[in-house]
């Protein structure tokens, strides 16, 4: 029994590198070219959907959270103990660089000097970080993100840094719930509300970018911050952490927990700080690839279905004679399935290099400008390499169906051409 | 040797019946040449396929070397045909996308012969039908005739007991068809069972005996 199975893979196999060798190249390349099609939809589609998230996640973790973010405790006001934290956090091997940070609410004013008594008030509320400009660009690179004016310096006084979308000229639309401030740019005054403290500063810059923790907040110095807050005790908010290339985040976390920095403050990786609804949101587009790469499956299946079939068909006179001098069905049905399989490994092959060869670098330098992130393709070895198993498996079925379908006709009306 | 008794073959087409073979008791004897002929219609090429196990008949028996096919299944007949038949159709019917040499090879590698020595046993059987050096070329690229010896090469490289031949010079020209009935005469003459189906009287002549069917029976012995 597995002396014939053998016999006929490898009478299968001879007659399908034949046939593959001398059929038309055209044909051939038309074929191949609908399974790469197939592969780039299976693997592209749903690698968009969820890259689209995913590349909001890696800016929320690249300009905000970094890689290890240790806040405060929900019941408490500030981290106790942030100058011990912080040195233990510097003192971790795979610290690259930390940014504390002050975060305080915030009323936003302004054109105060030319509001008069029953005009709505020009305001806007925020979250105002008071950082260290090298220290958290170190982290964080926020200089970056500031695209008119320029980024704080360490002496700045009363200088803040303010995100786009507190600013009205820069929100596409009006929403309630979300007031922003009119007529403001850079060099104009405002006037900073925390509890019964009120302060004027300047708008030293613009931060543009498409991380909500950025445009819909202001940063300024932390001294002048800690100033306003009265706080001296040196204890802060937050503390992102950068770790060095290649190391894992999760161990840091840990690191600093055996280390009792949870005593003191929430220790959260990028990931574990993601909002649940980000989490959902990367499921429902990661099922919603699912389903689009399955309809790809059937749509690569019913291909080489009709190609198996149209070419069986066309040579279900050959089929018959080859039945006819002796040669089994078995090793007839091999050969189509070496066709498929064929096919599909060379057009998965090519999908592979175009994916991992061109399309993922090129989408990572060139990323796609979807209005909420900055969309990546995302296509991990495992699961891509699971998807050329199903489709190798796909196509397996659908060139072995067609050519069973052809293969048990009778053999004399297949020589005779009779139906 | 083959043995028919009472052989009928009956197609059907809906409520219409027509009997194509009426009752044919016929023995070809180990090493004959056997001609059948008759005009078109008169079931010539339906007993060779009876005969050949390619179809099935309706009823009576056919006997092969004391064995009777009707217990068969249809695999043990693939099995018989690959082993003890060798066949030339009218249309060469040799496969388009392999060599005259790869043609020959492939029943020889269904019975389990190794790709090197189904190789070397049809570069012999090529040689023995002056196609040697044919050997590499595509069915595409041969004549008529040479893409008929190719065929032939084919039925006999496995030494099979009974050569079945179905108007082998149907679609040849002369010379063509000549080269091959004169290679069917030299086969014959080393000891190899043919039966040849043909409409053509002086190749008919050439084998050993002769048979005629008119509508479905034997009517000239």
């Amino acid at each position: 029994m597995v002396t014939k199975f053998f016999l006929h893979a490898r009478i299968g196999f001879f007659l399908a590198v034949r046939h593959i060798r001398r059929a038309s190249l055209w044909t051939t390349s038309l074929i191949i070219f609908v399974m790469i099609l197939t592969f780039l939809n299976l693997v592209v589609v749903s690698g968009i959907l969820v890259g689209l998230i995913q590349g909001a996640v890696d800016q929320v973790r690249t300009e905000f959270t970094s890689d290890v973010i240790v806040s405060t405790l929900n019941d408490k006001s500030y981290i106790e103990n942030s100058p011990g934290l912080i040195a233990l956090m510097e003192q971790l091997p795979q610290a690259q660089a930390i940014s504390p940070r002050y975060s305080e609410g915030a009323l936003l004013e302004a054109n105060y000097k030319t509001h008069k008594v029953g005009d709505k008030p020009n305001t806007a509320g925020a979250q105002i970080f008071g950082i260290d400009p090298a220290r958290e660009d170190a982290v964080t690179n926020l200089s970056q993100s500031v695209t008119e004016g320029s980024y704080l310096a360490p002496g700045d006084y009363d200088q803040v840094i303010i995100g786009q979308f507190l600013l009205s000229q820069y929100v596409p639309v009006d929403d309630p719930n979300f007031a922003a401030l009119d007529n403001v740019d850079v060099g104009s005054k405002i006037r900073i509300h925390i509890g019964d403290v009120t302060r004027e500063v300047t708008v030293k810059g613009i931060i543009k970018s498409k991380v909500d923790a950025l445009t819909r907040n202001v940063f300024m110095v932390d001294s002048q911050l800690r100033s306003i807050i009265g706080r001296n005790d040196g204890n802060v908010d937050q503390i992102a952490m950068l770790l060095r290339e290649g190391a894992d985040p999760a161990a840091a976390r840990e690191a600093l927990k055996r280390s009792g920095a949870d005593r003191f403050a929430e220790v959260q990786t990028f990931d574990d700080a993601q909002p649940q609804f980000l989490k959902d949101i990367i499921n429902t587009f990661n099922m919603l690839g699912a389903a689009f790469s399955s309809i790809g499956l059937v749509v690569a299946s019913i291909t080489i279905f009709i190609v198996v079939f149209i070419n069986a068909i066309t040579r279900r006179k050959y089929i018959g004679i080859m039945k006819g001098i002796g040669i089994e069905a078995g090793a007839i049905e091999f050969s189509y399935v070496f066709q498929s399989i064929f096919y599909a490994l060379i057009g998965s092959s090519i999908g592979l290099a175009l994916v991992y060869g061109f399309l993922v670098p090129f989408i990572a330098a060139h990323p796609i400008d979807f209005p909420f992130s900055d969309g990546i393709l995302v296509a991990p070895i495992g699961q891509t390499m699971f998807r050329v198993g199903l489709l190798v498996a796909a196509t397996v079925v659908a060139g072995y169906i067609p050519a069973w379908m052809i293969i048990r006709k009778n053999t004399l009306d297949a020589i005779l051409g009779r139906n | 040797m083959i043995q028919t008794t009472n052989l009928i073959k009956t197609f059907r087409d809906g409520d219409r019946e027509t009997r194509v073979l009426k009752g044919i008791d016929l023995t070809v004897r180990d090493g004959e040449f056997l001609a059948i002929m008759g005009r078109s219609g008169a079931g010539k090429s339906t007993l060779l396929y009876q005969m050949s196990l390619l179809d099935d008949p309706t009823g009576g028996e056919i006997i092969i070397d004391g064995r009777d096919t009707r217990t068969m299944s249809a695999r043990e007949k693939t099995s018989f045909r690959l082993t003890h038949f060798g066949y030339v159709f009218q249309d060469y019917a040799i496969l388009p996308e392999l060599t005259a040499r790869e043609n020959v090879a492939m029943p020889l590698l269904m019975q389990g012969k190794s790709p090197k020595e189904a190789r070397a046993i049809a570069q012999e059987a090529l040689a023995r039908l002056n196609l040697a050096h044919r050997a590499d070329n595509l069915p595409s690229q041969l004549s008529g005739g040479e893409q008929q010896r190719v065929s032939i090469a084919r039925a006999i490289a496995h030494r099979p007991s009974v050569l079945f031949a179905d108007e082998p010079t149907a679609n040849l020209d002369n010379d063509s068809s000549h080269t091959i009935m004169k290679i069917f005469q030299e086969l014959h003459k080393k000891g190899q069972t043919i039966i040849m189906v043909t409409h053509e009287p002086q190749y008919a002549r050439l084998a050993e005996r002769i048979i005629t069917l008119d509508d479905g029976a034997m009517v000239m012995v």
